[in-house]
C-alpha cells in the first residue's frame, strides 16, 4: 500500500502526460498519413495555442477565452496549411518538410517577439485546476480528466473517420493520394479538414498540458511536439490507435524514469525506446508494412 | 578550359580570397561584425557541406548533425583545457580526471574521430531505416548524446551540464577559413571519386545501385561516418569560436538551421551550401540588426513594430519566401566555378565574342 501511494503520483502523471501527447500525436499521424509530411510546425502551433490563451484571458473571462483560443488555433493551422504547404503540393517531399521547419522557425520567432522572450504565466483554469486526492496521492483534477477526455475525443475521431463521408475521403486519400483525386475526392478540402482536426486536438492538448506547468515560453512546444511525433512513429505513423497507445506508453515510461530519479534521461529514454522499436519493427507497432516494388 | 588552367584559376581564387581576408583583418577594427559573420559562416559552411554529403549526395536524410558537433566540440574542449585551469573549470568535480592536454590540431582531429566512431556505432542499427524513420532515429540519437553529456556521473570528464571554457581559441579569421577550406576540399575530392559516384547512384536509385554491384550498407556507413567526422571537426571549430560550450547549446533547432542552410544553398551543391551559410549567418546576425532598434526614424517617421526580436521574425519570413519561391535553392545542383561564370558570360555576350575571337572549343 505504501508502495502504491509513493508511486501512484508518477503513474497518474504519466497517464495524464500520455493523454496530452496523444492529442498532439494525432495531428502528426493524420497529416503524415495523407501528405507523408512530418509537420514540424505542429508543436509550435501547440505552443501558440498556449500563448493565445495567456493573452486572451487578460482581456476576457475564461469561458469566452477557451472557445476563442480553440477557434484561433484551428484558424492558424488552416492558414499555415494553405500558405506554406498547399503551394508545394507537387514539389519534392523534402521542400514541403523544409517549409514546415520554416513555419516552425517563424512561429517560434514570432512568439519570441511578442512575449519578449519571457515565460508567460498560464492562467489557472477553474475546476480542472483544483487539487484532488486519490488513494492518498494529491494531484490536480486535470490529471484525472486528461485520459478520460483523450479517450472520448479519440473515440469520436475514430467514429468520424469510419462513419462519415469526409472520414472515408481521408482514408482514401491516405491509402492512395492520386487515385483518390481521380475518384473525385476534393483533396484540398480533405487536407484542410485534416489540419483542422489536428490543430483542434492540439489546442485541447495545450489547454490540458499548460495547466500542469507554470509558464509558456517560445520554445515550449518543441519538446512536447517532438515527443508526440516520436509517439506517432512509435505506434506506427498513419495509425490513430497506434499514436494514442504510443503516446500513453511514452508518457508513462517518461514519468516512471523521472520517479526513479533519472530526470536527465527522461527525454533520452523516449528516443532510445523509439530506436529499439524501429529496429525491431521498422514501421512502428501498428504501421503498415512497406513493400518496395521494383 | 583545360584541367590545368582550371586548377590554376581555382588556386588563384583561393589565394586572392585569403589575401583579401588578411588585408581586411589589418584594415578593419577587430570588433567588426564582418569578422563574426566570416568566422561563423566558415564553420557553418563546413557543417552544411558535411550534411549535404549525406542528404544531397547520398540521399540519407539524417538529422543528427548537432549531436556530432557536440561530440567534436566536447572532445576538443576536454583535450585542450590547460591543466592549470582545470581546477577552476571543473570546480564541482575536483579538476576532472583528464590531466593532460594535446596540441590544437590533434584535438581538432580527435573531435572528428570521436564523432566518426559514434557515427559508426549509431549507423550499425540506424542505417537500415529508410527516409523519415532514419531522420527521426538520428534526431533521437542526437538528443540522447546531449542528455548523456549532461549527466552528473560523467561530470569528471564532461563537467556535467556546466560550461567548459578556457580552452585555446583562434583570433584570426584565416584560421576557420583554412581548416574549413581543407575539410571542404577533402569532401569535394571524395564526391568526385568513385565513392562519390557510388553515393550519387545510391541517392538516385537504391535498387538500381545495388544491382550495379554497389554495396549499399558499406557505402551508406561510409558516407555517414565521413559526414560525421567533418561535423565533429566543425563542432570543434565552433567551440573555438564561441570560447565556451555547453551541451544544451546543441539542440535539434541547430540541426534544423543547418538543414535550412543546405536547402537554401541547393541540395547537392557544395558551393551552394558555402554561399548560403555565409548569407544565412550574415542575415541572421548582421544585416537585419537595424530591425532590433526601437528608435529608428526615417526622415522623422518613427518606424513602428521595431523592437528586439523583430529581426528574427523578418528573417524567418525571408526564409519562408526563399523556401516557397526558390525551391531549388540558390544554386540548385549546379556548382559555382570559373568555367560556369565564363560560360554564362559567353552565352549572354556570345554573339559579340563569336565575331571578335571566333568560336571557342569547350
Amino acid at each position: 500500500m505504501e508502495w502504491i501511494t509513493r508511486n501512484l503520483p508518477y503513474l497518474m502523471a504519466g497517464i495524464s502526460v500520455g493523454g496530452q501527447y496523444a492529442l498532439i500525436a494525432i495531428g502528426y499521424t493524420m497529416v503524415y498519413g495523407i501528405l507523408r509530411l512530418i509537420n514540424f510546425a505542429h508543436g509550435d502551433i501547440f505552443m501558440v495555442a498556449g500563448l493565445i490563451m495567456v493573452y486572451a484571458t487578460t482581456v476576457m473571462p475564461i469561458y469566452i477565452a477557451i472557445p476563442l483560443m480553440i477557434v484561433a488555433t484551428v484558424l492558424l493551422g488552416f492558414l499555415v496549411e494553405r500558405a506554406a504547404y498547399k503551394p508545394l503540393r507537387s514539389a519534392p517531399r523534402m521542400s514541403i518538410m523544409i517549409s514546415a521547419i520554416g513555419v516552425s522557425y517563424l512561429l517560434q520567432n514570432l512568439a519570441l517577439y511578442v512575449t519578449g522572450g519571457l515565460s508567460q504565466q498560464y492562467p489557472p483554469i477553474p475546476w480542472i485546476n483544483d487539487t484532488v486526492t486519490v488513494m492518498g496521492a494529491t494531484t490536480k483534477r486535470v490529471t484525472l480528466i486528461t485520459p478520460v477526455l483523450t479517450i472520448i475525443l479519440v473515440v469520436l475521431l475514430v467514429l468520424l473517420i469510419k462513419k462519415t463521408k469526409i472520414g472515408m475521403a481521408m482514408r482514401a486519400a491516405s491509402k492512395d493520394f492520386e487515385t483518390s483525386q481521380l475518384m473525385g475526392i476534393k483533396i484540398n478540402s480533405v487536407i484542410s479538414m485534416t489540419f483542422i482536426i489536428g490543430t483542434f486536438l492540439a489546442a485541447i492538448g495545450s489547454l490540458l498540458f499548460f495547466t500542469n506547468y507554470t509558464g509558456v515560453t517560445p520554445t515550449a512546444g518543441a519538446m512536447p511536439g517532438l515527443k508526440a511525433f516520436v509517439a506517432a512513429v512509435f505506434g506506427g505513423i498513419g495509425s490513430i490507435p497506434g499514436a494514442v497507445i504510443g503516446a500513453f506508453i511514452i508518457g508513462i515510461c517518461e514519468n516512471i524514469i523521472k520517479g526513479l530519479g533519472w530526470t536527465t534521461f527522461s527525454d533520452a529514454f523516449t528516443f532510445a525506446l523509439l530506436i529499439v522499436i524501429l529496429i525491431a519493427k521498422p514501421t512502428g507497432l501498428f504501421g503498415e508494412k512497406a513493400t518496395d516494388k521494383v | 578550359m583545360s584541367k590545368k588552367a582550371k586548377m590554376i584559376w581555382n588556386a588563384g581564387l583561393i589565394a586572392a580570397l585569403l589575401a583579401t581576408l588578411f588585408v581586411l583583418e589589418q584594415v578593419l577594427p577587430s570588433g567588426s561584425m564582418l569578422f563574426t559573420v566570416l568566422k561563423k559562416g566558415a564553420i557553418y559552411a563546413l557543417v552544411a557541406v558535411s550534411m549535404n554529403l549525406l542528404n544531397g549526395f547520398t540521399g540519407l536524410f539524417s538529422l543528427g548533425q548537432a549531436g556530432f558537433m557536440l561530440l567534436g566540440a566536447y572532445a576538443y574542449a576536454i583535450l585542450t583545457i590547460p591543466v592549470e585551469s582545470r581546477g577552476s573549470v571543473y570546480q564541482y568535480f575536483d579538476g576532472g580526471i583528464i590531466q593532460f592536454t594535446v596540441p590544437v590540431p590533434v584535438a581538432l582531429i580527435a573531435g572528428g574521430i570521436l564523432a566518426a566512431v559514434f557515427a559508426f556505432l549509431i549507423g550499425l542499427p540506424v542505417l537500415r531505416l529508410k527516409s523519415d524513420y532514419l531522420a527521426i532515429a538520428t534526431l533521437g540519437f542526437a538528443e540522447i548524446i546531449r542528455a548523456v553529456f549532461q549527466w552528473d556521473k560523467l561530470g569528471p570528464i564532461t563537467n556535467g551540464s556546466n560550461l567548459l571554457r578556457n580552452f585555446p581559441s583562434f583570433k584570426s579569421v584565416l584560421y576557420p577559413f583554412v581548416v574549413s577550406g581543407i575539410c571542404i576540399a577533402l569532401i569535394v575530392l571524395l564526391i568526385n571519386s568513385t565513392y562519390g559516384r557510388a553515393f550519387k547512384a545510391i541517392r538516385d536509385d537504391e535498387i538500381a545501385a545495388e544491382a550495379m554491384g554497389i554495396n549499399l550498407a558499406h557505402h551508406k556507413r561510409l558516407a555517414f561516418v565521413i559526414s560525421s567526422f567533418f561535423a565533429g571537426v566543425s563542432g570543434a571549430l565552433l567551440a573555438m569560436y564561441q570560447t565556451t560550450i555547453q551541451a544544451s547549446m546543441f539542440k535539434s533547432a541547430m540541426t534544423y538551421e543547418i538543414l535550412l542552410i543546405v536547402v537554401i544553398g541547393g541540395i547537392g551543391s557544395v558551393t551552394g551550401s558555402c554561399i548560403s551559410s555565409f548569407l544565412f549567418i550574415a542575415c541572421s546576425e548582421w544585416w537585419l540588426r537595424f530591425l532590433d532598434n526601437e528608435n529608428l526614424y526615417i526622415g522623422g517617421f518613427h518606424v513602428p513594430l521595431l523592437r528586439p526580436g523583430f529581426r528574427k521574425v523578418v528573417f524567418a519570413l525571408v526564409i519562408m519566401v526563399m523556401v516557397l519561391f526558390y525551391r531549388q535553392g540558390i544554386m540548385g545542383t549546379r556548382e559555382f566555378s570559373v568555367e560556369g561564370i565564363r560560360n554564362f558570360f559567353q552565352k549572354r555576350f556570345g554573339k559579340q565574342k563569336a565575331v571578335e575571337g571566333g568560336g571557342s572549343h569547350e
